[in-house]
């Protein structure tokens, strides 16, 4: 970790106008960044200083800025979020690094989450897996009843609750060597399969999960592991092979 | 729609994958326990093994399966492989994939290409000739009364003077009586003659030995991240998943260990 308080950097920051266009890895010098900034700040300073150049600034996701919404993104360096662990982007500092450095920027690499500018990348592949069957239906007639109102074993419920703290930012495609989305599935099929609630649909839920994921273009799991190492929330492997089960029993019987 | 489901997606060729690879785990321990016989046992001991292996009718059925899920395996895995590069078109400028999974992980098609080259040399070396090729036959010399001859050794214990007119071999392995044209007796094929003069061959020997030894290292790290692999692509991750790995990881290093030592044995003591 630097000690210095504040540490001049060299960026590599992949360019690209837009889905069509080709894109590129350029060169970038920014000094003065304090090492207590976070990793967005510090691009928030770079493209200030491209904006005070008269350039076009470097577009970037973000939203939260806390490490709950998922939309920060980034391969920093070759990993992705960075190189830490259990964080994403926005809770990256550049302590981490050091005076002098070149920091590599890439956004994530996947067919199914094609680049739309710069670092953004289009993650609706996410949101149409969970259109799926990423959900309980509940009849919202008025009278619907409390949850707690079900009996649930304290495990599961704490199960399912690590596996719905996944933010759906898609660090575990990014990291895959298969660009596999098979622990963001993983974790929305465990969410549900463990719950009572979730129980009733889980057949027609991971059949359905699963065929929109391969129609995505998502890779296949190898389990190297990579992705739990990678992932902000710390979601485990266990959830893919919850998905591995229940996929094999719903074919089995559907 | 569940049908096709178990066939053509993404899990089901995992599924496949993780089960072929297990049966292939279960032939590898099999065949070294057979092959082992080629330092604990003597050469006849080695060709009765080699002659109930290539006629019973239940290891026939575990030979062809074990045909199938290799063949099965490869072409599983090169889908897959094929599947998983195409899955992403633009390379990282900077990727640092050590910090997060392990060498035999990330090269698993590659390990698994190497393997496949090698049984099939492998293959062409032995198992073909066991079952294609006129093979030496077992023979003994006995000495009596100082004069030392040659004996088939045949298949109901018996002896067969080797060079005498009254016998011939027919149909590789048979004895028949040369004047009344009838078979009498089988004789063993000598394929522990076969094994050890490939090892022990002055030009190609010591090659083979060290290609041998080689592609056992690249089948422990096939093996030390593909056993423990199969069970969570299957769905077994659990309370018994760390004694899985603990075993898996004894397997993958003892097994392939076990069999690196054949040839350099045979080799090494010539």
């Amino acid at each position: 970790m630097a000690s210095k308080k504040n540490i001049n950097i060299n960026l590599k920051v992949w360019r690209q106008k837009n889905a069509k266009a080709a894109g590129s890895m350029e060169s970038y010098k920014l000094d003065n960044v304090s090492t207590d900034s976070s990793f967005l700040e510090m691009m928030d300073q770079l493209n200030e200083q491209l904006v005070a150049e008269k350039k076009e600034p470097i577009a970037f996701d973000h939203d939260c800025r806390e490490g709950i919404c998922g939309m920060c993104s980034m391969y920093i360096n070759g990993r992705a979020h960075g190189p830490d662990t259990g964080i994403t982007t926005c809770q990256l500092h550049m302590r981490m690094f050091n005076d002098g450095d070149t920091i590599f920027v890439e956004p994530w690499r996947s067919k199914a989450f094609p680049v739309i500018k710069d670092l953004v990348v289009d993650r609706s592949a996410f949101d149409r897996i969970q259109q799926a069957g990423g959900f309980v239906s509940v009849n919202t007639s008025g009278n619907t009843i409390d949850a707690n109102t079900i009996p649930v074993p304290k495990a599961d419920a704490d199960k399912a609750f690590e596996a719905a703290a996944c933010i759906g930012c898609g660090a575990c495609v990014a990291t895959c060597k298969n660009g596999s989305a098979m622990l963001f599935v993983g974790a929305k099929v465990s969410q549900y399969a463990l719950l009572p609630q979730g129980k009733v649909e889980a057949t027609e839920r991971v059949l359905n999960m699963v065929r929109q994921m391969d129609e995505e273009g998502f890779g296949n799991c190898t389990n190297t592991g990579a992705c739990e190492i990678e992932c902000p929330k710390g979601i485990s492997l266990e959830n893919i092979a919850r998905m591995n089960r229940e996929y094999l029993k719903a074919s089995l019987i559907k | 729609m569940a049908k096709s489901a178990l066939l053509k997606s993404s899990l089901a060729k995992k599924y496949w994958m993780a089960l072929t690879g297990l049966f292939l785990c279960l032939f590898l321990a099999g065949h070294l326990a057979g092959n082992l016989q080629l330092i604990f046992g003597d050469a006849l001991q080695f060709n009765k093994y080699a002659l109930f292996m290539t006629t019973n009718p239940a290891v026939k059925l575990l030979s062809y399966l074990t045909y199938i899920s290799i063949i099965f395996h490869a072409i599983d895995g090169i889908m897959l492989a094929i599947q998983n590069k195409k899955a992403r078109p633009v390379a990282y400028a900077m990727n640092n994939p050590s910090g997060n999974s392990s060498f035999a992980s990330r090269n698993m098609a590659v390990l698994g290409t190497v393997i496949l080259v090698f049984i099939a040399t492998h293959m062409v070396n032995f198992w073909a000739k066991m079952h294609f090729s006129q093979m030496p036959l077992q023979k003994t010399t006995i000495e009596f009364q100082g004069m030392k001859n040659d004996f088939y050794i045949t298949t109901d214990g018996g002896y067969v003077p080797v060079n005498d007119p009254a016998y011939v071999i027919k149909n590789k392995t048979e004895i028949y009586d040369a004047n009344v044209n009838l078979k009498i007796k089988d004789a063993y094929k000598d394929l522990h003659k076969i094994t050890f003069d490939f090892f022990r061959d002055a030009k190609w020997g010591l090659p083979f030995t060290i290609f041998y030894v080689l592609s056992m290292i690249v089948l422990a790290f096939h093996l030390l991240h593909g056993f423990q692999s199969a069970f969570q692509s299957l769905g077994i991750n659990n309370k018994f998943t760390p004694a899985i790995k603990l075993f898996g990881k004894l397997f993958a290093i003892i097994v392939p260990l076990l069999f690196a030592i054949i040839p350099l044995y045979i080799h090494f003591t010539k």
